[in-house]
Protein backbone atom coordinates (compact mmCIF):
# COMPACT_ATOMS: atom_id res chain seq x y z
CA UNK A 1 0.00 0.00 0.00
CA UNK A 2 2.74 2.41 0.96
CA UNK A 3 4.76 1.59 -2.16
CA UNK A 4 1.73 2.19 -4.29
CA UNK A 5 1.19 5.56 -2.69
CA UNK A 6 4.83 6.54 -3.22
CA UNK A 7 4.61 5.52 -6.86
CA UNK A 8 1.46 7.58 -7.19
CA UNK A 9 3.22 10.60 -5.74
CA UNK A 10 6.15 10.25 -8.14
CA UNK A 11 3.97 10.04 -11.25
CA UNK A 12 3.67 13.81 -11.76
CA UNK A 13 7.47 14.07 -11.69
CA UNK A 14 7.69 11.53 -14.51
CA UNK A 15 5.17 13.49 -16.53
CA UNK A 16 7.23 16.64 -16.01
CA UNK A 17 10.45 14.96 -17.15
CA UNK A 18 8.79 13.62 -20.30
CA UNK A 19 7.22 16.94 -21.22
CA UNK A 20 7.89 17.86 -24.81
CA UNK A 21 6.06 20.42 -26.87
CA UNK A 22 3.96 19.18 -29.77
CA UNK A 23 5.21 20.78 -32.98
CA UNK A 24 4.35 18.07 -35.52
CA UNK A 25 0.94 19.26 -36.66
CA UNK A 26 -0.02 19.94 -40.29
CA UNK A 27 -0.54 23.64 -39.56
CA UNK A 28 2.90 24.05 -37.97
CA UNK A 29 4.50 22.03 -40.78
CA UNK A 30 2.91 24.27 -43.42
CA UNK A 31 4.10 27.44 -41.67
CA UNK A 32 7.60 26.01 -41.38
CA UNK A 33 7.83 25.23 -45.11
CA UNK A 34 6.46 28.64 -46.02
CA UNK A 35 9.04 30.38 -43.84
CA UNK A 36 11.83 28.14 -45.06
CA UNK A 37 11.02 29.01 -48.68
CA UNK A 38 10.92 32.73 -47.87
CA UNK A 39 14.22 32.66 -46.00
CA UNK A 40 16.26 32.60 -49.21
CA UNK A 41 14.77 36.00 -50.09
CA UNK A 42 15.10 37.41 -46.58
CA UNK A 43 18.70 36.33 -45.88
CA UNK A 44 20.42 38.99 -48.05
CA UNK A 45 18.40 41.68 -46.26
CA UNK A 46 19.40 40.37 -42.83
CA UNK A 47 23.03 40.53 -43.99
CA UNK A 48 22.72 44.07 -45.41
CA UNK A 49 21.03 45.29 -42.23
CA UNK A 50 17.87 46.31 -44.08
CA UNK A 51 15.84 43.86 -42.00
CA UNK A 52 16.43 43.13 -38.32
CA UNK A 53 15.08 40.64 -35.78
CA UNK A 54 12.77 42.26 -33.26
CA UNK A 55 12.59 41.51 -29.55
CA UNK A 56 9.01 40.27 -29.97
CA UNK A 57 9.94 37.44 -32.30
CA UNK A 58 9.17 39.19 -35.59
CA UNK A 59 11.20 40.93 -38.30
CA UNK A 60 11.19 44.63 -39.18
CA UNK A 61 12.54 46.94 -41.88
CA UNK A 62 15.18 48.83 -39.89
CA UNK A 63 17.16 50.53 -42.66
CA UNK A 64 15.10 51.27 -45.77
CA UNK A 65 18.13 53.00 -47.33
CA UNK A 66 19.86 49.62 -47.59
CA UNK A 67 17.20 48.59 -50.11
CA UNK A 68 17.09 50.10 -53.63
CA UNK A 69 13.94 52.16 -54.06
CA UNK A 70 12.55 49.82 -56.71
CA UNK A 71 12.79 46.83 -54.34
CA UNK A 72 11.32 48.50 -51.28
CA UNK A 73 7.74 47.48 -51.99
CA UNK A 74 8.76 43.86 -52.39
CA UNK A 75 10.80 43.89 -49.17
CA UNK A 76 7.88 45.38 -47.25
CA UNK A 77 5.68 42.60 -48.57
CA UNK A 78 8.30 40.02 -47.54
CA UNK A 79 8.41 41.43 -44.00
CA UNK A 80 4.60 41.45 -43.74
CA UNK A 81 4.33 37.87 -44.99
CA UNK A 82 7.07 36.64 -42.67
CA UNK A 83 5.45 38.32 -39.66
CA UNK A 84 2.09 36.82 -40.59
CA UNK A 85 3.65 33.35 -40.58
CA UNK A 86 5.55 33.97 -37.35
CA UNK A 87 2.47 35.21 -35.50
CA UNK A 88 0.51 32.21 -36.76
CA UNK A 89 3.34 29.86 -35.75
CA UNK A 90 3.45 31.06 -32.14
CA UNK A 91 -0.31 30.80 -31.88
CA UNK A 92 -0.41 27.34 -33.49
CA UNK A 93 2.23 25.95 -31.11
CA UNK A 94 0.30 27.22 -28.08
CA UNK A 95 -2.98 25.83 -29.42
CA UNK A 96 -1.44 22.48 -30.48
CA UNK A 97 -0.34 21.99 -26.88
CA UNK A 98 -3.76 22.77 -25.46
CA UNK A 99 -2.71 26.11 -23.97
CA UNK A 100 -3.62 29.08 -26.18
CA UNK A 101 -2.57 31.32 -23.28
CA UNK A 102 1.04 30.20 -23.79
CA UNK A 103 1.28 32.20 -27.04
CA UNK A 104 3.15 35.14 -25.48
CA UNK A 105 5.66 32.85 -23.79
CA UNK A 106 6.18 30.85 -26.98
CA UNK A 107 6.80 34.17 -28.76
CA UNK A 108 9.33 35.26 -26.12
CA UNK A 109 11.16 31.95 -26.35
CA UNK A 110 11.36 32.23 -30.14
CA UNK A 111 12.45 35.87 -29.97
CA UNK A 112 15.46 34.85 -27.87
CA UNK A 113 16.31 31.81 -29.96
CA UNK A 114 16.07 33.59 -33.35
CA UNK A 115 18.57 36.19 -32.07
CA UNK A 116 20.77 33.53 -30.47
CA UNK A 117 20.97 31.63 -33.76
CA UNK A 118 21.33 34.69 -36.02
CA UNK A 119 24.50 34.96 -38.09
CA UNK A 120 27.25 37.42 -37.24
CA UNK A 121 26.51 40.80 -38.83
CA UNK A 122 22.73 40.49 -38.60
CA UNK A 123 20.82 43.14 -36.66
CA UNK A 124 18.52 42.50 -33.73
CA UNK A 125 16.60 44.48 -31.15
CA UNK A 126 18.00 44.34 -27.62
CA UNK A 127 15.89 44.31 -24.45
CA UNK A 128 15.47 48.10 -24.53
CA UNK A 129 14.28 48.10 -28.15
CA UNK A 130 17.48 49.54 -29.60
CA UNK A 131 19.14 47.94 -32.63
CA UNK A 132 22.37 46.04 -32.14
CA UNK A 133 24.59 44.15 -34.54
CA UNK A 134 25.63 40.57 -33.84
CA UNK B 1 -9.65 5.32 9.36
CA UNK B 2 -5.86 5.40 9.19
CA UNK B 3 -5.86 4.51 5.49
CA UNK B 4 -8.36 7.23 4.94
CA UNK B 5 -5.96 9.79 6.31
CA UNK B 6 -3.13 8.53 4.11
CA UNK B 7 -5.31 8.94 1.05
CA UNK B 8 -6.25 12.44 2.09
CA UNK B 9 -2.58 13.29 2.47
CA UNK B 10 -1.74 11.77 -0.92
CA UNK B 11 -4.53 13.69 -2.60
CA UNK B 12 -3.46 16.90 -0.92
CA UNK B 13 0.12 16.41 -2.10
CA UNK B 14 -0.78 15.41 -5.64
CA UNK B 15 -3.25 18.14 -6.40
CA UNK B 16 -0.71 20.98 -6.49
CA UNK B 17 1.61 18.80 -8.59
CA UNK B 18 -1.06 18.30 -11.25
CA UNK B 19 -1.93 21.97 -11.27
CA UNK B 20 1.76 22.78 -11.66
CA UNK B 21 2.01 20.68 -14.82
CA UNK B 22 -1.05 22.25 -16.36
CA UNK B 23 -0.38 25.89 -15.60
CA UNK B 24 3.34 26.52 -15.82
CA UNK B 25 4.92 27.09 -19.20
CA UNK B 26 7.51 24.38 -20.01
CA UNK B 27 10.35 26.78 -20.81
CA UNK B 28 13.01 24.15 -21.51
CA UNK B 29 10.74 22.15 -23.82
CA UNK B 30 9.72 25.34 -25.62
CA UNK B 31 13.35 26.28 -26.18
CA UNK B 32 14.04 22.84 -27.63
CA UNK B 33 11.01 23.11 -29.91
CA UNK B 34 12.01 26.61 -31.02
CA UNK B 35 15.54 25.46 -31.82
CA UNK B 36 14.24 22.57 -33.90
CA UNK B 37 11.94 24.84 -35.92
CA UNK B 38 14.55 27.59 -36.37
CA UNK B 39 17.15 25.07 -37.52
CA UNK B 40 14.71 23.90 -40.18
CA UNK B 41 13.58 27.34 -41.32
CA UNK B 42 17.12 28.71 -41.48
CA UNK B 43 18.60 25.36 -42.62
CA UNK B 44 21.13 25.30 -39.79
CA UNK B 45 21.61 21.52 -39.83
CA UNK B 46 24.79 20.72 -37.97
CA UNK B 47 25.15 17.56 -40.04
CA UNK B 48 25.40 18.93 -43.55
CA UNK B 49 25.80 15.54 -45.25
CA UNK B 50 22.17 14.29 -45.50
CA UNK B 51 20.83 17.33 -47.42
CA UNK B 52 23.72 17.05 -49.91
CA UNK B 53 22.89 13.40 -50.49
CA UNK B 54 19.25 14.22 -50.94
CA UNK B 55 20.13 16.89 -53.49
CA UNK B 56 22.18 14.39 -55.45
CA UNK B 57 19.27 11.98 -55.57
CA UNK B 58 16.90 14.59 -56.95
CA UNK B 59 19.30 15.75 -59.63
Amino acid sequence: MRKFLIALLLLPLLALAAADLEINTPAIGALKSSMQARHAQLAPHYASGAIGLTRDGLVALRDANAVPLKDRQAVNALVAAENGDRNALYKEIAVANGHPEWEAEVRNTFAQRWIQKAQAGWWYQDATGGWARK
Amino acid sequence: MKIHRIWMLAAALMLPACVTINIYFPAAAAEKAADRIIDEVWQLNKDATPPVERNKETQ
